[in-house]
């Protein structure tokens, strides 16, 4: 079974952010790119899977600019047998592709491919969409299995069993395939890259495909969404101490008009 | 009597080595004993990878020697494989320095760098002054030295972030063939079994607090070299340990090393202010008059404007919070005027040599060289030590390349690097030291007496003079106990707009270790910061550290004790310098960890 894992570029998770002066964006202080965790969890996963024997091969893909190539190789040392990267977007980290764009790409590349999973990150951590995996999943008419904690599934199996975290505690779901499943943080926790793993991933090519061969246009990946603005929430104000039980009763009645 | 299971593993490691079992034996030693704990779980077996030069560190230095050697390779038709490993994220990650840059070396080592678009050095540097802070509201125009002037006929000095410069290189070396890890940290040195430097030892990644390994431990690596170059800049920690087992220090009848610590920010100012080029150093406030201060502001490109404050940490009074110096410079309005009304970008710190040719140790040892300022290069009064650096890595590498592929050269084993310091005494490196040795000993006089020194040796003396001053005992000594220390000095509160608080700036540098990992900071003899430090000086690694990262808290029956927070430090190993009971052993954390400075 061949194993699709969607990689994205974002701003590190550590790097502190500011809300830009013109209100139109974020923007981080310092220019730090990685892999995105959920990204890095889910191929984790597909690894895994790998290794046990349940997937065949494993491909990382990844849809933006240029420069999300330095991730795939990232990917390529923790594992990935393959790597792509379709070349899209701008070259500014500021305007990430958005998550209908990358769900049609990679509803193409996984039917080229012939996928028998799909493996995604459950949200990016720059835009907090949490849309690219339902969105994948909707346009190619599988199954779909998010927020996923655990994963089952054996050599040969024909169904998955994923355990997810909803909002009401853990939901256990069977999925034929093929699927899709979004990771979220307990799946796993993802491995350190070795230094002789990536020297070996530094010779290793990374293939490079463009729209066209999906069939696809740069209208069909442009964004949908504009952002008008983008502001930090108001800030918190002091507490005030009262004196009794009566005079809080008495000012939440009167003041703060919640009673 | 060697039992019989350690028998085996012997004859396993002498069949594998090609060594007499003797010596294999001791070889295993440690590692047999660790592993007969049979409660430990089984170690994966170190993979073992084999390069003609490694070099540690990708600043300045390590990769001028890097690029070096490949294009002595180029245009002599040969081979030699070259792997630089950093401890930073990115290459550029842990570069601090102010900077304006001599590009004498970088003009030997890529003569065509002017014509690369992609290069960062494009700023000129134009604008000098020099000013004397005379209290916290006044200040001085002072005459700029001709050694520090930027301008002339034959000068080419840049302002340039360090960190933006190191990654261009490591694009050039990249091109070159060199193969750059970051990410991986150095953490031993391997010694062969005759005691030359074989490599180093990379770290392991995933052993939690109490030193178990966590389900995702991944075992470092051993990289072994016929060459070595330690390129880890100041205090670097191997370099710390390969000069005390050779006796570098001793060889060369050298000085202990002097230093200092320096602070910086870079800022992003209204258009109105900057000014690109322009280069300002002040000395006086809020340095005392025994205090070698000073600090700098320099405009770069994207108005943006670096500036920070020097400390030298030979200072004696134990009440210096250094950054709260810093703090205390900004706000003087001579320095306040270039950052008003803009944003602090990123805040970062890291320690410097100070002391000169005094200070230079042998600078080869069997199996490997130091290069840069893990050696201490540093041009104190023109405050410019990237220069040398390069120009250290670019004759290292030479010599490593000539004794490489030198026609009669064996094909393994070490290789004698005594060319690079005969090289390096000839060059205008020591010419320059030379001439410069004696200014900033003669500051240990006082600031006044310094100056006029300053003033002496730069018009008239010019190192002539047959007298070399001596820098004393090492700077952790200098600490006076608080009984005989001059009063606490005053900090203000910061305001939010021009001084800032210090979680503030570490969120700035944006520093991040992993906190379920064993402390990098070994701290030995423990009690004593509780007996000695705290009651005697006062805690001062509770001031001195720019990271806050030591503290004491009080326990629930009020006893005081030191709380290392490991995760917050800069890299900076100002603790490793300072500590008056030598109680602190700086090494590195997990690789990919520290600060993330980009425009630094």
């Amino acid at each position: 079974m061949k194993v699709l894992v969607a990689i994205k570029r974002v701003i590190d998770y550590a790097v502190p952010v500011r809300v830009k002066p013109d209100k139109s964006g974020v923007e981080a202080l310092i220019p730090k790119l990685s892999m995105n965790p959920f990204c890095e969890i889910a191929l984790e996963e597909a690894v895994r899977l790998k290794e046990k024997g349940v997937a065949a091969e494993v491909v990382a893909v990844s849809l933006g600019p240029q420069h999300f190539q330095e991730t795939l190789r990232t990917a390529l040392a923790m594992g990935a047998d393959r790597a792509i990267h379709v070349a899209a977007g701008s070259g500014s980290v500021s305007e990430p592709p958005q998550p209908l764009g990358v769900a049609r790409v990679l509803a193409a590349l996984a039917a080229r491919e012939g996928a028998g999973l799909v493996l995604l990150g459950k949200q990016a951590i720059d835009d907090d969409c949490n849309q690219t995996g339902q969105m994948l999943a909707g346009l190619l008419g599988w199954p779909q299995a998010t927020f996923a904690s655990k994963l089952e599934a054996a050599k040969g199996d024909l169904r998955v069993r994923v355990t997810r975290e909803v909002d009401g505690g853990l939901e256990v779901l069977s999925l034929p395939l093929p699927a899709v499943i979004t990771a979220d943080l307990r799946l796993n926790t993802p491995r350190f890259v070795t230094l002789p793993s990536m020297m070996r991933a530094k010779k290793r090519p990374i293939e490079s495909a463009s729209l066209e061969q999906f069939g696809l246009a740069a209208a069909d990946v442009a964004p949908q969404l504009t952002t008008l603005s983008v502001e930090e929430p108001p800030g918190r104000q002091a507490g005030t101490r009262v004196g009794s039980a009566v005079e809080l009763v008495r000012r939440l009645r009167e003041e703060a008009r919640v009673l | 009597m060697i039992p019989a299971w350690l028998a085996s593993r012997t004859a396993v490691a002498a069949r594998s080595k090609g060594l007499p079992a003797l010596t294999a034996w001791r070889l295993l030693r440690t590692s047999a004993w660790a592993s007969a704990d049979a409660s430990a779980p089984p170690q994966p077996s170190r993979e073992q990878m084999n390069y003609d030069v490694l070099v540690v560190g990708a600043g300045p230095a390590g990769l001028s020697a890097a690029i070096r050697i490949k294009t002595q390779c180029q245009s002599a038709g040969k081979d030699v494989s070259v792997c630089v490993i950093e401890k930073g994220a990115e290459v550029g990650s842990h570069t601090l320095s102010g900077n304006v840059l001599e590009t004498r070396a970088l003009d030997e080592l890529l003569p065509g760098w002017k014509e690369d678009a992609d290069c960062p050095i494009k700023v000129l540097a134009s604008r000098d002054s020099t000013l004397l802070l005379g209290g916290p509201s006044w200040s001085l125009r002072l005459p700029t030295p001709p050694s520090m002037s930027n301008r002339g006929k034959n000068k080419s000095n840049y302002v340039v972030s360090l960190s933006e410069v190191t990654r261009w290189m490591a694009r050039r070396a990249e091109a070159l063939g060199v193969e750059i890890y970051p990410g991986f940290a150095a953490k031993k040195v391997l010694y062969g079994w005759d005691g030359h430097v074989e490599g180093v030892a990379t770290n392991d990644f995933g052993i939690s607090r109490d030193g178990r390994p966590k389900p995702n431990f991944a075992p470092g690596v051993d990289l072994r070299a016929r060459v070595t170059l330690l390129a880890e800049g100041c205090r670097g920690s191997l370099s710390e340990e390969v000069m005390s087992r050779f006796g570098l220090r001793q060889a060369a009848r050298a000085e202990p090393q002097t230093y200092a610590l320096g602070i910086k920010e870079v800022w992003q100012v209204p258009e109105s202010q900057h000014k690109p080029g322009t280069v300002v150093h002040t000395i006086g406030f809020p340095a005392s008059y025994d205090t070698y201060g000073g600090g700098f502001i320099y405009h770069m490109s994207d108005r943006r404007v670096a500036l920070g404050y020097v400390i030298g940490l030979d200072y004696s009074n134990p009440h210096i919070n250094t950054f709260q110096e810093f703090q205390r410079w900004k706000s003087h309005p001579a320095v306040r005027s270039h950052i008003d009304g803009g944003t602090c970008l990123q805040y970062g710190a890291r320690t410097l040599n100070e002391g000169g040719l005094q200070s230079i140790p042998r600078l080869s040892f069997p199996g490997g060289a130091l290069v840069g300022c893990s050696a201490g290069f540093l041009n104190v009064p023109k405050i410019k030590g990237t220069h040398t650096a390069m120009m250290s890595g670019l004759a290292a590498g030479e010599a490593a390349f000539r004794a490489l592929t030198a026609d009669k050269a064996p094909d393994k084993g070490p290789v004698d690097m005594s060319n690079y310091e005969e090289a390096l005494k000839r060059s205008w490196l020591w010419d320059e030291l030379t001439a410069v040795r004696n200014v900033r000993p003669a500051f240990r006089w006082g600031l006044l007496p310094g100056l006029i020194y300053a003033a002496l040796s730069e018009y008239l003396l010019r190192g002539r003079e047959p007298w070399t001053l001596t820098h004393g005992r090492p700077d952790r000594e200098r600490l006076r106990p608080l009984a005989e220390a001059p009063p606490a000095p005053a900090y203000p509160k910061p305001d939010g707009a021009i001084t800032f608080d210090l979680p503030t700036s570490i969120y700035r540098s944006g520093t991040n270790h992993e906190h379920d990992q064993p402390s990098h900071l070994l701290v030995s003899n423990p009690g004593e910061f509780e007996r000695s430090n705290l009651p005697h000086y006062g805690g001062p690694e509770t001031k001195y550290c720019p990271a806050g990262v030591y503290e004491y808290r009080t326990d629930e029956y009020g006893r005081s004790k030191l709380h290392v927070n490991a995760q917050n430090c800069l890299h900076c190993k100002a603790c490793d310098i300072k500590d008056p009971g030598a109680n602190i052993r700086w090494t590195v954390p997990e690789g990919g960890q520290g600060p993330s400075y980009t425009a630094m």
